[in-house]
């Protein structure tokens, strides 16, 4: 088995509102060091091992994890421990 | 004229829809469950607003990957007309069959009230009832109506004439203030704004009668000209 972790973002320019309400809320409790505030989203699943197990992941993507017009994303494969 | 009023879970607008055409317009309609999507005897596909699947991952995103979804894009393909309002616009830009992405509101609240909206195409079949930049009064709720596509996508939506509605006072910080577009082909209008909550004059409007009524036209041309 292996562990797929994707991980999801605004695409640079797209307005991110939960980042920025995020960032207002660290800057007013005086963290005004933070800046470029993104909120992601993060999704892991099993899957059985396969050869094209990497392109089947970026269909995945493609097709229903992320919307490629206004998302970026990237993923990683790891063996699974205890699945 | 029979129409199928898609119902995902989470529709809620589904009745509204249902009430408009079998009430107000006494067409024949049906509420069709998803997984029971057999829409070759239907004459118009509506997908209603609401919150499908709960919004999760992203509007629309889960009822665009359904089984139903893939019928509706045969349908369209053939020309058959396809109506989708709030979640059901943000349906149909998941499933592809039109171009763009809805993004949070600009000012991040949910908006629930009434919107002056300008008809930009009066041509459409959806449409061919209002005169030219006509303005009406249809409600709008939703916290992700916030159109957006790249330059070359809103370009070609102007040159095509597929801007069908435009917000007069642009609530939610859309591109171009648009409201409502249709596919290149002209057969599928999506838009956010609800015609179906202003068919009648209780309802505050009656201005959405005329979407439907521009369907209801079409299809009797259509049956005429197949006769």
């Amino acid at each position: 088995m292996k562990k797929v972790t994707v991980h999801i973002t605004l695409k640079q320019g797209v307005l991110d509102p939960q980042g920025k309400a995020v960032q207002t809320s660290l800057h007013s409790l005086g963290f005004d060091e933070v800046s470029d505030t993104r909120i992601g989203k993060y999704i892991e699943f099993y899957t059985e091992e396969r050869a094209d197990l990497k392109e089947r992941v970026h269909k995945m993507c493609d097709q229903l994890l992320a919307n490629p017009v206004m998302e970026d994303y990237h993923f990683e494969i790891e063996e699974a421990v205890n699945s | 004229m029979k129409f199928a009023v898609i119902v995902f879970p989470g529709s809620n607008c589904d009745h509204d829809m249902y009430h408009a055409v079998k009430d107000v317009l006494k067409m024949e309609a049906d509420l069709v469950w998803f997984e029971d999507c057999h829409l070759e005897n239907y004459d118009a596909i509506l997908l209603p607003g609401g919150f499908s699947y709960g919004d999760y991952l992203r509007s629309g995103a889960i009822a665009a990957a359904s089984n139903c979804l893939q019928q509706i894009r045969t349908h369209a393909a053939e020309g058959k007309p396809i109506l989708g309002v709030c979640n059901g616009f943000q349906i149909l830009l998941e499933a592809g069959l039109l171009p763009g992405v809805m993004l949070p509101n600009q000012h991040l609240a949910f908006m629930c009230h009434q919107e002056k909206l300008s008809v930009a195409n009066h041509t459409s079949m959806f449409t061919n009832q209002y005169e030219k930049n006509e303005i009406v009064q249809f409600p709008i709720a939703h916290g992700e109506g916030n159109y957006f596509c790249d330059g070359v996508t809103l370009n070609q939506l102007k040159q095509n004439n597929q801007i069908a509605f435009t917000y007069q006072n642009n609530p939610n910080g859309s591109a171009a203030d648009i409201a409502g577009i249709l596919n290149k082909q002209g057969n599928v209008l999506g838009m956010m704004p609800h015609p179906e909550r202003a068919v009648e004059a209780l309802l505050g409007s009656d201005d959405g009668l005329k979407v439907f009524q521009s369907l209801i036209m079409n299809g009797r041309l259509s049956y005429v000209a197949n006769v």
